[in-house]
């Protein structure tokens, strides 16, 4: 643990624009999200293909089981991945007036990677569920740079 | 009428249209069982299909309503629009899209749709061409090409088509580039294998232009040959190099029946 | 005038749940491309999609640079009161757009 993010650190001083998301940045930036609350599982499904044609346009559906009462609902679900330069994919703020806790999106992925999605309910849990996507590229592309 | 104005009204009216548009995109017009043929469709996953399959969230159908605007605006010294000459595009331009390339009345060499659609420009609406790969051609050849969805492939039986069409059919079969492969290498000898983990499709036109993920945007079929050539390490041709058209001859008529799936999507 | 195209029921009954789906025409350049003269090419991309029902927020979305090209959204609303569904985007270069579906709710 201790070589690989002194490595790390030493390929940030070399090349400061080679910026990579790592997982460690991805742990920090759920982090920053959850305040260090306790991943529950289950509830919160990431549909995503695990085998995606090209990495410009992955399609991409998380839907979490809630009632979305007042009392009881997604407050916000947050997707996050580890190898694109940053850790960010997107926030979606939701309320009871949703009805159903599904948002769909298109996203990019830089290379095979893992996706977490994480759903905030009104109660103050987190659960989440995580995905591994294997990204191919196209092949006879434009240039060969 | 504010440009405002006259834009949303011309959104509702996509909205219309799109009302009465298909979510699924046909299957294949009757080709015969034992026809080893398919489009480049059946090469992708689930989730890309969709994504063309769905008029309302097919990335493509961004640029055929912008087409969808151009055919109404009457341009050039002629003050003329598309739809002056055309009228109704499902009717006029039905089947269109299948049928070409083509030799224009009295021209010496045939054109391919974006070309087709330039020659009225320059000729009817006396207006600029459309620069090659620009927005607003391909805007106005997706919303045509569209109007060929279902239709089978139906290259015209013009006899003055059929030296270009050799020339392209020689294109297609010789080896060329710094990897010394023909199109025939990949599209015929190992159509269905993996290219360094992408499916190598059989190379039929059925969905052009296409909203080619790689370029995030619509292109036409020469940017896709372009690609081509690049990938097997060969020069890429000029936009206004014939031998495009020439090719996309011979490829038209080996795709003959097949149905058009344009816009499509496309890894 | 943005490229959008919107997909959103035009009737629905009074408490039914809803899909809208958006499509909007934008690069959403990630600032971490190198163009062809060695440079990075700026970022601009979306940062926010939100939703309205007569006025009142329904959905929210901060994007990042992982968001695909051309952004598609969809999400789920349940239908009140018959009105207006108002959709806006905003971000880098002073990007801004806006579109309204009309809704019947019976």
């Amino acid at each position: 643990m201790q070589r690989r993010s002194f490595l790390a650190g030493l390929a940030i001083a070399v090349v400061p624009f080679a910026a990579e998301a790592t997982p460690e940045a991805m742990a920090a930036a759920i982090r920053e999200v959850t305040g260090g609350a306790v991943l529950q599982a289950g509830k919160v499904r990431l549909d995503i293909p695990p085998l995606v044609e090209n990495g410009n346009t992955v399609p991409l559906t998380v839907t979490v089981d809630s009632p979305m009462t007042e009392a009881d609902h997604v407050r916000a679900i947050h997707v996050f991945n580890e190898k694109n330069p940053q850790p960010h994919v997107f926030n979606a703020w939701l309320g009871p007036r949703n009805g159903k806790a599904v948002v769909g999106t298109r996203i990019k992925l830089a290379d095979a990677q893992k996706v977490v999605a994480i759903a905030e309910t009104s109660k103050g849990e987190f659960f989440s569920a995580s995905a591994d996507v294997i990204v191919t590229i196209a092949a006879c592309i434009e240039d060969i740079t | 009428m504010t440009r405002l104005g006259v834009g949303a009204s011309l959104v509702s009216v996509f909205a219309a249209t799109l009302a009465l548009a298909q979510t699924t995109t046909p299957t294949t017009a009757p080709l015969p069982p034992d026809d080893p043929r398919h489009s480049g469709y059946r090469d992708m996953g689930a989730e890309l299909r969709r994504m063309q399959d769905d008029d309302t969230a097919n990335p493509a159908m961004l640029f055929v309503q912008s087409g969808q605007a151009l055919w109404q605006q009457k341009a050039g010294a002629a003050g003329k629009s598309c739809a002056d000459c055309h009228q109704e595009v499902a009717q006029s331009m039905k089947g269109v899209a299948a049928r070409y390339p083509a030799l224009p009345p009295g021209a010496d060499q045939p054109v391919d749709l974006e070309g087709r659609i330039n020659l009225c420009r320059t000729e009817r609406q006396k207006a600029p061409a459309f620069a090659p790969e620009s927005p607003e051609l391909l805007g106005l050849a997706a919303y045509v090409a569209l109007q060929s969805r279902g239709q089978p492939i139906a290259p015209p039986d013009d006899p003055a088509l059929a030296p270009f069409r050799s020339v392209g059919e020689a294109i297609y079969r010789d080896r060329q580039g710094q990897l010394n492969l023909s199109c025939s290498s990949c599209h015929d000898d190992n159509a269905g294998k993996r290219l360094a983990g992408a499916p190598i499709p059989q190379g039929h036109p059925t969905g052009y232009p296409i909203y080619r993920l790689e370029w995030q945007t619509l292109g036409s079929l020469k940017r896709r040959l372009r690609n081509c050539l690049v990938g097997m390490r060969a020069e890429g041709w000029d936009w206004d190099d014939p031998q495009y058209v020439a090719l996309e001859l011979y490829l038209m008529a080996r795709a003959r029946g097949m149905a058009m799936d344009a816009p499509a999507v496309r890894p | 005038m943005a490229n959008v195209l919107v997909n959103a029921p035009k009737t629905a009954a009074k408490g039914e749940t809803v899909e809208i789906k958006a499509l909007i025409l934008h690069p959403m350049e990630t600032g971490f491309r190198t163009g062809t003269n060695g440079r990075i090419i700026p970022r601009n991309i979306i940062e926010r999609f939100s939703a309205t029902w007569n006025g009142a927020e329904i959905f929210r979305m901060d994007l990042s640079p992982a968001i695909a090209a051309n952004p598609f959204v969809s999400f789920f609303a349940t239908a009140s009161e018959s009105g207006t569904i108002a959709l806006r985007w905003t971000g880098d270069e002073g990007f801004v757009a806006e579109h309204q579906v009309a809704i019947t709710v019976t």
